[in-house]
């Protein structure tokens, strides 16, 4: 049986979805991630920060724009993770 | 000793500041929220001066190979003791072999933990503060990383009787509700037409992402610069002054403005066009990205009237931890 998993802001930032603006996405949708693995960054007080997934799942949805404005706590990418 | 298990985004070694040395560049460094920090260091019986770790966004993880009291103070970030909650603005005891693991700020964003004894790095320039920017002072010079070792100084006496003690609900700081940072205008000000000193004081600025110990960087209103020929020893740019220095607290405004804070620009050519008192420079760092404030115009009385009625709350809240 599978559930949802929702990877959440550790800090306020900006939302990036690839390390440069011509790198492919760390993510997509559909694409399977591991415990530990970086899937976006956050940029704030001038350096970039990995945000890594807490559990290993299929990713199902991606709720932030590349380069939107988050808080800390909100809801970031989803995974369908096997129970 | 401590050791650094999980070191948070941007954790640092501060005291009160390095003072004395501006002249030659060298800004004070220090707690940004020195409130939290003083209020911090008197929980476990410290001098107010003693070195603390301020947070910013995220706490850390840090294992503990004595006995010692501690306290957290400043943004709300929930915290544990090997897996036990812990209060806040709260005298704690973690004993030798246990982890105190402090999550990430919720209202604020900076906490400042302070240990009984203090953080017991080298003093450079008599003051145990980081300064970044160039890598001196606190810990090599830096943020905290992972398996940093941190000595520790003497306890106080009687720190262990502290254990317990709480400051006053009334004395706590509601961060996310300050949004009105007061301003005294000067020294360039000349520089801004009259309409756009009243849009500096009526419209919203917005923390960006970039702000940090040395500067807060804001996003609002568009500046209007009083139309000049440039002066001789200026730039060319209409934010350009003959070079002065930079009080700690000025609103520089190269375009957008800047607010400078513990890790100042000691000076340059960039018009200065008012001054953070000293109360509100605290909660202005305590202000994370995205969120929004409004300056206030207040004169120089109004700011040593609000230093004063710090220092007050600060006497009172000291008094009733003893």
């Amino acid at each position: 049986m599978s559930t949802e998993h929702t990877i959440t802001a550790p800090m306020p930032g900006v939302f990036y979805r690839q390390s440069d603006p011509t790198d492919d996405p760390f993510v997509e949708v559909g694409d399977d991630v591991s415990k530990g693995e970086t899937v976006c960054l956050v940029g704030v007080m001038k350096n970039f920060h990995d945000v890594t997934s807490d559990a290993d799942g299929t990713v199902s949805e991606i709720l932030v724009e590349n380069e939107d404005a988050i808080d800390v706590g909100d809801a970031l990418i989803v995974l369908e993770t096997e129970e | 000793m401590i050791t650094v298990s999980r070191p948070g985004v941007l954790s640092t070694v501060q005291d009160l500041g390095r003072f004395g040395q501006y002249h030659i560049g060298m800004p004070p460094s220090g707690a940004m929220d020195p409130f939290a920090h003083r209020v911090g260091n008197y929980l476990v019986g410290n001098d107010e001066d003693a070195a603390t770790i301020e947070m910013t966004y995220q706490g850390g993880a840090f294992e503990f190979d004595e006995d010692r009291v501690v306290a957290l103070c400043g943004a709300t970030m929930a915290a544990t003791i090997d897996d036990e909650p812990i209060n806040m603005w709260e005298a704690v005891s973690v004993e030798a072999g246990q982890t105190l693991d402090i999550q990430y700020a919720s209202n604020g964003a900076r906490s400042y933990l302070a240990v009984a004894g203090g953080i017991d790095v080298e003093p450079l320039m008599d003051s145990r503060s980081t300064y970044t920017l160039i890598g001196l002072g606190g810990y090599e010079g830096r943020s905290l990383e992972e398996g940093d070792e941190l000595a520790l100084g003497a306890p106080p006496e009687g720190a262990t009787d502290r254990i317990g003690s709480a400051v006053d609900d009334e004395y706590i700081p509601d961060y996310d509700s300050i949004d009105s940072i007061r301003v005294v205008f000067g020294l360039c000000d000349y520089r801004l037409t009259d309409a756009c000193k009243e849009r500096m004081t009526t419209e919203p600025w917005t923390v960006t992402p970039d702000a940090d110990r040395v500067g807060y960087r804001l996003e609002g209103p568009e500046l209007e610069f009083v139309e000049r020929e440039q002066p001789f020893g200026a730039g060319t740019d209409q934010s350009n002054v003959v070079d002065l220095g930079y009080p700690v607290g000025s609103i520089q405004v190269p375009q957008q403005p800047i607010v400078l804070m513990q890790d100042a620009v000691t000076g340059g050519g960039y018009a200065t066009v008012g001054t953070v008192i000293s109360v509100d420079r605290g909660y202005l760092a305590q202000k994370r990205t995205h969120q929004e404030l409004y300056f206030e115009s207040v004169n120089v009385d109004d700011a040593v009237a609000a230093r004063k009625a710090q220092q007050e709350t600060l006497a009172a809240i000291r008094k009733s931890l003893e």
